[in-house]
């Protein structure tokens, strides 16, 4: 039985990535990322994981010797956050392209200006289109266990595509959890060693990353299409691996209390168990109220998602970064694209809160409830509103 | 239905897109978008090999005869050869005069 342990989020994500026998570390500390990093420089100084580790002197570098380790066929992970997932967003594109199975945690913090060291997603959903696969986890267990099934899914021959853990800055990251610790020996039972199916090798030479002529360009974006849609299947199926091994079970949408709700919330990440009490609150005064909750943000798990929204009339979704000048957040217009031309076609509302680290209460899922429950009674209402701003 | 003009389907690419069949690139034809190319003067030329030296690319190759010999199909016409000529002996000719 794994031992359950009260540690930091962060120290918990450097200790899975030690327990998944990691060859090499390049990363750049970033608040609030930076106690990831701290910590597996540690655990290598103090010889309790066999790695590499590169202090580079920027998040560029660090993904640069990233996507280099991972094609010298090097089991690689790193750590980054806001600017820094910024800084490394010409790479982020390479390291689908060039099949590097690299296993990235992003600690999610706003984007300047102005300066935030606070949490909200518009980091990460500046990187949606860039190729790797994304998950998002709601407390420190989730943490843990994502980084290790990250590693499983993302080395799978069948995909060889990068993937991104995110946990919320701070509300996650900066906080003691009880989590259940997994050993070396526990992971190895679910992830078996690094077989990378093309290394750089002096011996068998091969050449990564040329340039795409027109004529090859298209198929190359193609193939990783196919990949990345693909992967959802491995995806789920190491969650149900990863519950056969360990007993704790993850699906690509997480509901809570839908059965039965006209009305449900969606969320992403930390402030998912706030609107588990908001919801509760309001099923307690008689407001039939359920949550969803994406997990797994890409590949979009479409059909779990059309699925889950069977018989749900009005869709409340939140937010938690702004896309300039467009239709709402980049959650809201994705999901509501996701249900144009469904047989019973729900009224969807969105929402933005909690940017750049606002609280977000239980009093303010049920404002954006009650305001999408307002405006779909009506027949209408603005398509999406930032909640919690002030005026004057 | 249109025509395409992809050389390999995205089922047969390699992972990654990786190439590899080393020294591939020699088969690479990249001299047919030149609009100059460079023609030696044998009656000036001193065979001191800075044509040779100075091509980026691998168009000039040394002859027994101690001359060297331009390779079109790689020559983009950069006319740097001509450039660092010691003794002017190349000049650049438009293609197709």
């Amino acid at each position: 039985m794994p031992k359950r342990v009260g540690i930091e989020v962060s120290l918990a994500a450097s200790e899975a990535a030690c327990a998944c026998d990691t060859d090499v570390v390049a990363a750049y500390p970033i608040t609030p990322q930076t106690h990831i990093v701290e910590h597996l420089s540690e655990l290598v100084a103090d010889g309790k994981l066999d790695a590499e580790f590169v202090p580079v002197e920027s998040e560029h570098s660090a993904m640069s010797v990233c996507v280099g380790s991972s094609a010298a066929g090097a089991r690689t992970f790193t750590a980054t956050s806001s600017q820094g997932l910024a800084l490394m967003h010409e790479i982020l594109f390479i390291a689908p392209a060039l099949r590097t199975p690299i296993v990235m945690v992003v600690a999610n913090r706003a984007l300047s200006g102005p300066i935030s060291i606070w949490n909200d997603h518009s980091d990460i959903m500046a990187e949606r289109d860039v190729g790797w696969i994304q998950t998002f986890a709601e407390n420190g267990q989730e943490v843990f266990d994502l980084i290790i099934h990250a590693f499983r899914v993302a080395e799978d021959p069948e995909v060889l595509l990068p993937i991104m853990v995110n946990l919320d800055g701070f509300t996650l990251s900066h906080v003691i959890e009880p989590i259940e610790m997994l050993s070396a020996s526990e992971v190895k039972r679910y992830l078996k060693p690094y077989k990378p199916q093309m290394v750089l090798d002096p011996k068998v030479p091969v050449t990564m990353g040329p340039v795409g002529m027109p004529e090859v360009y298209t198929e190359a974006k193609q193939q990783i299409e196919a990949l990345l849609q693909g992967s959802k299947n491995v995806v789920v199926k190491a969650w149900k691996e990863f519950a056969k091994h360990y007993g704790r079970t993850y699906k690509p949408i997480e509901t809570y209390r839908t059965k039965g709700a006209a009305v449900v919330l969606l969320t992403m990440g930390s402030v998912s168990e706030t609107a588990m009490t908001a919801v509760d609150r309001m099923w307690d005064k008689g407001m039939r109220v359920g949550l969803m909750r994406f997990r797994l943000w890409r590949p979009f798990p479409l059909q779990e998602f059309r699925r889950a929204m069977r018989g749900v009339k009005v869709l409340a979704v939140m937010d938690r970064a702004i896309s300039y000048g467009g239709l709402g957040g980049p959650v809201f217009t994705e999901v509501r694209s996701a249900l144009y031309g469904t047989f019973e076609q729900p009224q969807v509302f969105g929402f933005v809160a909690g940017l750049g680290g606002r609280d977000i209460t239980v009093d303010m899922f049920e404002e954006m409830v009650k305001k999408a429950i307002r405006y779909a009674k009506r027949g209408k209402g603005p398509t999406y509103e930032l909640i919690g701003v002030r005026e004057r | 239905m249109a025509k395409v003009d992809a050389i390999i389907g995205w089922r047969n690419l390699e992972i990654g897109c990786a190439i590899t069949e080393p020294g591939s690139s020699r088969k690479l034809r990249t001299g047919d978008w030149r609009s100059q190319r460079p023609v030696t003067d044998r009656k000036k030329c001193i065979k001191c090999g800075m044509c040779w030296i100075f091509c980026p690319d691998i168009v000039y190759s040394p002859l027994r005869s101690g001359y060297y010999k331009w390779d079109g199909e790689y020559c983009k016409g950069c006319g740097i050869c001509a450039h660092e000529c010691p003794k002017d002996a190349i000049t650049m000719v438009t293609e197709g005069d």
